[in-house]
């Protein structure tokens, strides 16, 4: 199949950047979104010009390193789906697709469609984890935890930290992604003697990394490639409300 | 002290005070509509019942501050986060679109702003008899008191000024459309079980404020009662 690419080029964080028009005439359907930007990026090497830089890893819907929202929406059209499970069977022939890089102040640019976002990481450093010596792999039943409580444990932790939640939200805000981590020890027992700390600790550093407010729009949800949805904001909210009235410890 | 006015300084700190105020701001439009809908009393139930404001005295004074406040509190903070929220995404998408945000969170600072304008007109108007001012002089009735029934009626019997308050009020059931279901949400009260309840609640009070305070002008204008002017 025949493509038409309007693809962000930015040569460097500083640099205005612009959209830059290439055609694609040997698309498979078969091919992955990200093969497709392969098989563009040999086509350039070729041609002698500058490849098109865009984040991936593991390419099997895991890691969280692919991004780029195409034709306007975080991870492309296929609902809980991420760009590198994205296949070229959800494009016509003949389609025009818009690829552009997760925008956010908190996620700069590193060039074209790649950015930076360690923002998440300096998140998940203020207390994103349980900071326990855990010793040697306890018995599996040692610690029994309800299956209600563990499945949202669960749900929670589907989170691969894309950041698509950021790109989609019109105000850039990472509450889900935030939710989400809080979310995920929240209902375990080992993520409760820092439970209050955590949730104070981890919007605070949300606030200083730049990302804008949650206005509930629900676009986070929408994209979530792992669907996590929404209740986990409320709960969060919840947690932050509960540690503040506890005076934050 | 120093927590607490962090925790108010934070997004989420002030998202919850925006919410709350926007509670209270909503008990109003209430208890404003309440009173207003005595318009289908007649002229000496809502002449009495303006009477009655007024002679609370203080109170009223007491009462007014506290909504002054917590107006001045809603819309302040609410526009400083919208104004955080465009600096987050300083490069706009070349290709935008939505998924599924609703209109009325969408719109929430245009709508927003639209109330606070005509909050400002409906005082000039009705309150302080500065705008179509031969609405407010139409006098006192039989007792003595401000003839707010008359005033009332001369005002919603020109059609511009009802085109007006029914776009202002319209403006309001948008915002409340996604404004009440969103205070459950900030507060942390939402959650699967009760999504669709909040969702709901929120569209009816939204459809009961449009309805209620649309039927008073359109009724006038259209002549369905016993309306008049003259004392
Ligand atoms: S590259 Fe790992 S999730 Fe897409």
């Amino acid at each position: 199949m025949k493509l038409t690419l309007n693809i962000w080029r930015q040569k460097t964080p500083s640099d205005a950047g612009h959209m830059e028009r290439h055609e694609l005439s040997d698309v498979s359907p078969d091919m992955s979104f990200l093969e497709m930007l392969d098989v563009l990026n040999e086509h350039l090497q070729v041609e002698g010009k500058d490849p098109v830089a865009f984040d991936h890893d593991c390419r099997e819907g895991i890691c969280g390193m692919c991004s780029l929202v195409i034709n306007g929406t975080a991870h492309g059209p296929m609902k809980a789906t991420t760009t590198c499970q994205l296949h070229m069977r959800s494009f016509k022939d003949g389609d025009t697709v818009d690829i552009e890089p997760f925008r956010a102040k908190a996620f700069p640019v590193v060039k074209d469609l790649t950015v930076d976002r360690s923002s998440f990481d300096r998140i998940n450093e203020a207390g994103g984890f349980v900071s326990v010596n855990t010793g040697g792999a306890p018995d599996a039943n040692a610690l029994p935890i309800g299956k209600v409580e563990a499945d949202k444990a669960m749900d929670a932790a589907a989170c691969i930290g894309c950041g698509a939640c950021v790109a989609a939200c019109p105000n850039a805000s990472a509450m889900l992604f935030v939710s989400a981590k809080i979310g995920h020890l929240a209902h375990l027992p080992q993520g409760q003697p820092e439970r209050a700390r955590r949730a104070l600790n981890l919007v605070s550093t949300m606030d200083a990394e730049g990302f804008g407010n949650c206005r509930n729009y629900y676009e986070c949800e929408a994209v979530c490639p792992k669907e996590i949805p929404i209740d986990f904001i409320a709960e969060m909210n919840r947690d932050w409300r509960s540690s503040v009235l506890k005076g934050g410890s | 002290m120093n927590w607490l006015l962090a925790a108010l300084r934070s997004s989420l700190g002030r998202k919850m005070v925006v919410a709350l105020t926007g509670l209270g701001l909503l008990g109003f439009v209430f208890a404003h509509l309440a009173g207003n809908l005595q318009v289908f009393l007649g002229r000496e139930a809502l002449n009495a019942y303006a009477q009655g404001l007024k002679d609370l005295g203080a109170l009223l004074w007491v009462a007014r501050l506290g909504l002054i406040a917590m107006f001045v509190t809603h819309v302040a903070l609410a526009l400083q986060l919208a104004r955080e929220n465009r600096a987050a995404r300083p490069t706009r998408y070349v290709h935008g679109g939505v998924q599924q945000a609703s209109p009325g969170s969408r719109s929430m600072v245009f709508t927003g702003v639209m109330i606070l304008l005509f909050v400002a007109y409906h005082l000039a108007h009705f309150t302080f008899g500065a705008a179509h001012a031969s609405h407010y002089a139409v006098g006192s009735d039989a007792l003595g008191r401000h003839d707010v029934y008359g005033m009332v009626v001369a005002g919603f019997s020109e059609p511009l000024v009802v085109g007006l308050y029914v776009a202002a009020i319209a403006m309001l059931a948008l915002h409340l459309s996604h404004g009440v279901q969103s205070v459950f949400q900030t507060l942390g009260l939402n959650g699967p079980r009760y999504e669709p309840i909040i969702k709901r609640t929120g569209c009816a009070i939204a459809v009961i404020v449009f309805v209620g305070n649309v039927s008073m002008p359109l009724a006038i204008l259209m002549g369905l009662g016993p309306f008049s002017t003259g004392a």
